[in-house]
């Protein structure tokens, strides 16, 4: 895994000086709050609806187990003792002190972390496939690149008050677990013949106008990468709009221009500037790709494993939900569910991320990934340990096996902490996922992802779940909208609105009206709930979720 | 005819700790809702925020929200400023912990 060079240790350690300064002439009065806020921004510390909120990077959700300690250190230490992954391989801290961000910073620069870009209308964290390096289905291990990315858009100079923010994520397999479809830019590391190169997306993202990204760039050379991202960002940078926020990000400046257009202009702008990059750039990746060389992976047997499987039926039903193939054999990926049934999202206490880190110790050679899915993975284990990693899971309370299913739901935090939001979304999410159980439905109803966001802006990105919910403020009463067959997948689609909104205590039952309806229709167990719909389409949903309007109707 | 005003509390967050925090009649601020200054006149509501902008070496953020009068004293009238009263409804923290603590 990276290691911070002498340039990234001075820099980051620059900037927690720089920012201790800014606090303190913050609080004795020399900068007013329109002068400071763009500089906390910067480095990720938002004022949220109770407290300050600390948003802290993991760059393309790769953690190294000392990390993963600091971060709970952090926790116990300056917060409540837990911490909130998001749907952008961030962490947030909930309750930080502003007085006590500085040493957070510190602390954080430590392990080798920051917050930086975090925030404001620069090129954000850079997020990939959480299983990125393990995966069996993977071309090549996306993180080199992701972190040549991240060096390349930190403090770039051109690119710290683009128009509104930029997201980019990058996945190294045709199997899209990092959503690169719903991203500024999306990244696809493809092969052709002997020639490693990158299938370049442009123009997707979620929020009030959701739109799938196009393809600007069907393959593009490997060595193209940081000259083609620069002309995009820097095209972006000249056509998108600084007149209307809300049609500032580039989506809407490819959508007005078409892609014909932004593409041609791109490309310009590329042929310009390509000569500039005389490889420096490429020598830089491979220092760093050699950096990502994978562990030193144990030749273990995995026949205990299978032996345990035949006896231990708990093992084997978190095994199918938990474990994903690795490219060798006698390895798994193991996905660890932080959505206990009634639990909130993506919380982990300071215990559980100790757990987390001391299991990637023993088991999982120091590596930990934080999906957008808001759980944990350990990328590596040796099948002949599952057994073990699953029993020390089990006494943590960390061994629920739901990943992939109706509970196992993504959520942002919602009115209960958030500034910007319209309604709460935790406490749907919650209320599902006991409810669930509590029917005994779950595991009949299988694969489903539930996606809630608690306002417009998306960050549950509900336009992507099977089922998504959206909060919104009706006339000062909590409304929840539902929208159907949307896919975060390679087979991306926008799930489309079902009808009107549901008030709070409404959307459990209908949620329960529309599953049932489902489990009538489906034509065997194997067919999931996204496949029934895009089979039947929209209008049997619609009656379940509707019944007063269907009757109506008849 | 003109607009009946909505009666109104300042709110702000506190500058260090992040607390949400109301100004009161006599000029403090603190993190009860109840003993908020309740504006039932819009000019002086007006007069109140600014000087609660003035407060800028202690407070972030301030605006007047919709309140209501109560017989503790103001309550809020939307739902967002009835859980900043409170704090989040996944965990007894914010306000709602400082007041298990009492």
């Amino acid at each position: 895994m990276y290691n911070y060079s002498d340039f990234d240790e001075a820099f980051v350690r620059a900037r927690v000086a720089q920012f201790r300064g800014q606090v303190e002439r913050r609080l004795d009065g020399s900068l007013s709050e329109e002068e400071f806020r763009p500089l906390r921004l910067m480095n990720g510390l938002y004022l949220q609806l109770h407290a300050y909120m600390l948003r802290v990077a993991i760059p393309y959700g790769t953690l190294r187990s000392d990390q993963m300690r600091q971060l709970a250190m952090i926790a116990d230490r300056w917060d409540k003792g837990y911490g909130h992954f998001t749907t952008r391989q961030n962490i947030q801290f909930n309750w930080p002190k502003l007085t006590d961000v500085p040493d957070i910073l510190g602390a954080l620069a430590d392990v080798q972390m920051h917050a930086i870009q975090t925030s404001g209308n620069c090129i954000r964290n850079v997020t990939a496939d959480h299983f990125a390096g393990a995966a069996a289905d993977e071309v090549a291990d996306p993180r080199p690149v992701a972190e040549l990315i991240r060096q390349w858009s930190t403090d770039h100079a051109e690119f710290q008050f683009l128009p509104r923010k930029f997201k980019i994520a990058i996945t190294g397999a045709a199997a899209d677990r990092a959503v690169i479809r719903a991203h500024d830019i999306g990244l696809q590391i493809v092969r052709e013949g002997d020639q490693i190169g990158y299938r370049v997306l442009v123009g997707g993202g979620l929020g009030r106008t959701p739109l799938i990204g196009q393809v600007i760039r069907a393959f593009l050379p490997k060595a193209d990468l940081l000259p083609y991202l620069e002309a995009i960002v820097a095209t972006y940078n000249l056509l998108g709009r600084r007149d209307n926020k809300y049609k500032a990000r580039i989506k809407i400046t490819v959508f007005e221009n078409g892609i014909e257009a932004f593409r041609a202009a791109t490309e310009a702008e590329f042929a310009r500037i390509r000569p500039e990059f005389t490889g420096v750039d490429q020598d830089i990746l491979a220092g760093i790709e050699a950096q990502f060389a994978p562990p030193a992976f144990r030749n273990t047997d995995p026949a205990p494993f299978a032996a345990a499987l035949a006896v231990d039926p708990l093992l084997r039903a978190w095994a199918e939900r938990s474990l994903a193939p690795h490219k060798r054999d006698n390895h798994a990926i193991v996905t660890v569910s932080l959505k206990a049934h009634g639990a909130t999202p993506g919380d982990a206490t300071s215990d559980q991320m100790r757990v987390l880190a001391d299991l990637a110790d023993r088991y999982g050679y120091g590596e930990l990934r934080i999906s957008h899915e808001q759980n944990v993975i350990l990328p590596h284990v040796a099948k002949a340990d599952l057994p073990n990693v699953h029993a020390e899971l089990l006494r943590a309370g960390l061994a629920t096996a739901n990943v992939g299913l109706l509970s196992d739901i993504i959520a942002c935090p919602g009115m209960d902490y958030c500034a910007l939001a319209t309604a709460r979304s935790i406490p749907v999410a919650q209320g599902l996922a006991t409810h669930f159980k509590a029917i005994g439905l779950e595991d009949e109803i299988g694969k489903l992802k539930i996606k809630i966001s608690g306002c417009i802006n998306a960050c549950g990105h509900h336009h992507v779940g099977h089922i998504g919910i959206l909060g919104l403020d009706r006339a000062g009463v909590e409304n929840y909208q539902i929208t159907l067959g949307g896919d975060g997948s390679e087979q991306a689609a926008i799930g489309e609105r079902a009808g009107p909104g549901f008030a709070y205590d409404e959307v459990i039952p209908a949620i329960e009206r529309l599953l049932r309806a489902y489990l009538a229709l489906r034509q065997s167990r194997g067919e999931s709930f996204i496949d029934a719909y895009r089979r039947l389409g929209p209008a049997p949903f619609k009656a379940a979720l509707y019944p007063q309007e269907a009757r109506d109707a008849a | 005819m003109s607009r009946r005003f909505t009666p109104k509390v300042v709110t702000a967050n506190d500058l260090r700790a992040g607390d949400v925090i109301y100004l009161t009649a006599d000029g403090r601020w603190s993190r009860q809702h109840h003993e908020a200054e309740l504006l039932e006149d819009e000019a002086i509501a007006d007069l109140r925020l600014l000087m609660a902008l003035g407060h800028g070496d202690r407070v972030v953020g301030a605006y007047l929200a919709d309140a209501k009068p109560g017989p503790n004293g103001p309550e809020p009238v939307h739902f967002r400023e009835a859980f900043r009263t409170r704090g989040p409804s996944n965990y007894a923290h914010g306000k709602q912990e400082a007041a298990a603590n009492v």
